[in-house]
């Protein structure tokens, strides 16, 4: 179908509402598939702020504070328990 | 607080899945690899004190012991950067585990001491007993300095675990004491802060001390024997 086509080579903001399951029943779930979504992303990351000729600082810190929200995350269980409230 | 103070310090499992997994993985994505010449900062940056640690260490060892290069500088690198790491709030650091340390520990020690008694069987033996001992000595002292080589791989792991460990016990400590003091009396808050502050300071320096120190005493017991 010419709508399928269409639909394989639009990025996610270009979908349209109505299409969006099928847009997401398509993406390929593979484990290869997944491994390559993870090292595009990775790429896109490390070639925007990292691969440059005058990286800065900013380029570490944002993974490093990725780092601290998602273990902050992890432990929000234990954390929660330390807030300061009369009643927990 | 019993229970508050040792949580940071077990393994991270989410919903039955090794995370811990991740986290030891983590310092892999800070060390980009590349082919070219001249490369972007980081990598740069990453090259130049990695050349400074070679020349440091690699200098003292003949060419059978500069094999070992590639597996010392990997060695001091993640020991350093994972230490680095659990330096940030609520992270979780893999090098407070002994079960972790004693892996690093015993395979590296072991394998200098099997290529030392493989290649020169009579040198290794004669580390036993030191030179110029008073012969009625002699006994004693080859069992003392047995127990003492097979404390070493021992002697390694703990000393990583404790001294890190220690660390982030003293930070939580001291971070939850000033917390709690500023509704009593801020000047006393104020100087626990400062103490907190030493300390940080005390800890990131601890961090990389701790894995040259490793590494060094790895090349040290591969001096000996090859």
């Amino acid at each position: 179908l010419a709508s399928l086509m269409n639909l394989m080579e639009k990025k996610l903001l270009e979908v349209k509402l109505g299409e969006l399951p099928s847009w997401i029943l398509m993406r390929d779930f593979t484990p290869s598939g997944i491994a390559g979504a993870f090292q595009r992303g990775y790429y896109r990351y490390y070639n925007k702020y990292v691969n440059v000729k005058k990286g800065s600082i900013a380029g570490l810190s944002m993974v490093l504070a990725a780092y601290v929200f998602l273990n902050y995350c992890r432990s929000y269980k234990e954390l929660k328990h330390e807030r300061l409230r009369k009643y927990h | 607080m019993n229970e508050n103070l040792f949580t940071s310090f077990i393994t991270p499992m989410m919903l039955g899945l090794p995370l811990v997994t991740l986290i030891i993985l983590f310092p892999s994505l800070l060390f980009p690899s590349s082919n070219r010449l001249i490369n972007n900062r980081l990598i740069s940056l990453q090259q130049w004190a990695l050349q400074l640690m070679s020349k440091q260490m690699m200098s003292i060892h003949n060419t059978k012991g500069q094999t070992w290069t590639l597996m010392l500088m990997s060695l001091i690198l993640f020991i350093g950067s994972t230490n680095l790491l659990g330096l940030l709030p609520h992270s979780f650091t893999p090098t407070t585990q002994l079960s972790m340390n004693l892996g690093m520990a015993i395979p590296l020690w072991a394998g200098a001491v099997i290529t030392g008694f493989r290649n020169k069987t009579k040198a290794s033996l004669a580390h036993f007993l030191p030179q110029g001992t008073p012969t009625p000595l002699i006994p004693m002292l080859v069992i003392i300095e047995t127990i003492s080589l097979f404390i070493q791989p021992m002697a390694l792991a703990v000393r990583l675990t404790a001294n890190i460990t220690a660390g982030h016990l003293l930070i939580h400590l001291i971070g939850g004491a000033t917390l709690a003091l500023t509704n009593i009396s801020p000047t006393t808050a104020l100087i626990t802060f400062i103490i907190l502050i030493l300390l940080t300071i005390l800890e990131f320096a601890v961090a990389m001390i701790q894995a040259y120190v490793f590494t060094l005493l790895v090349s040290l017991y591969l001096h000996d024997n090859t």
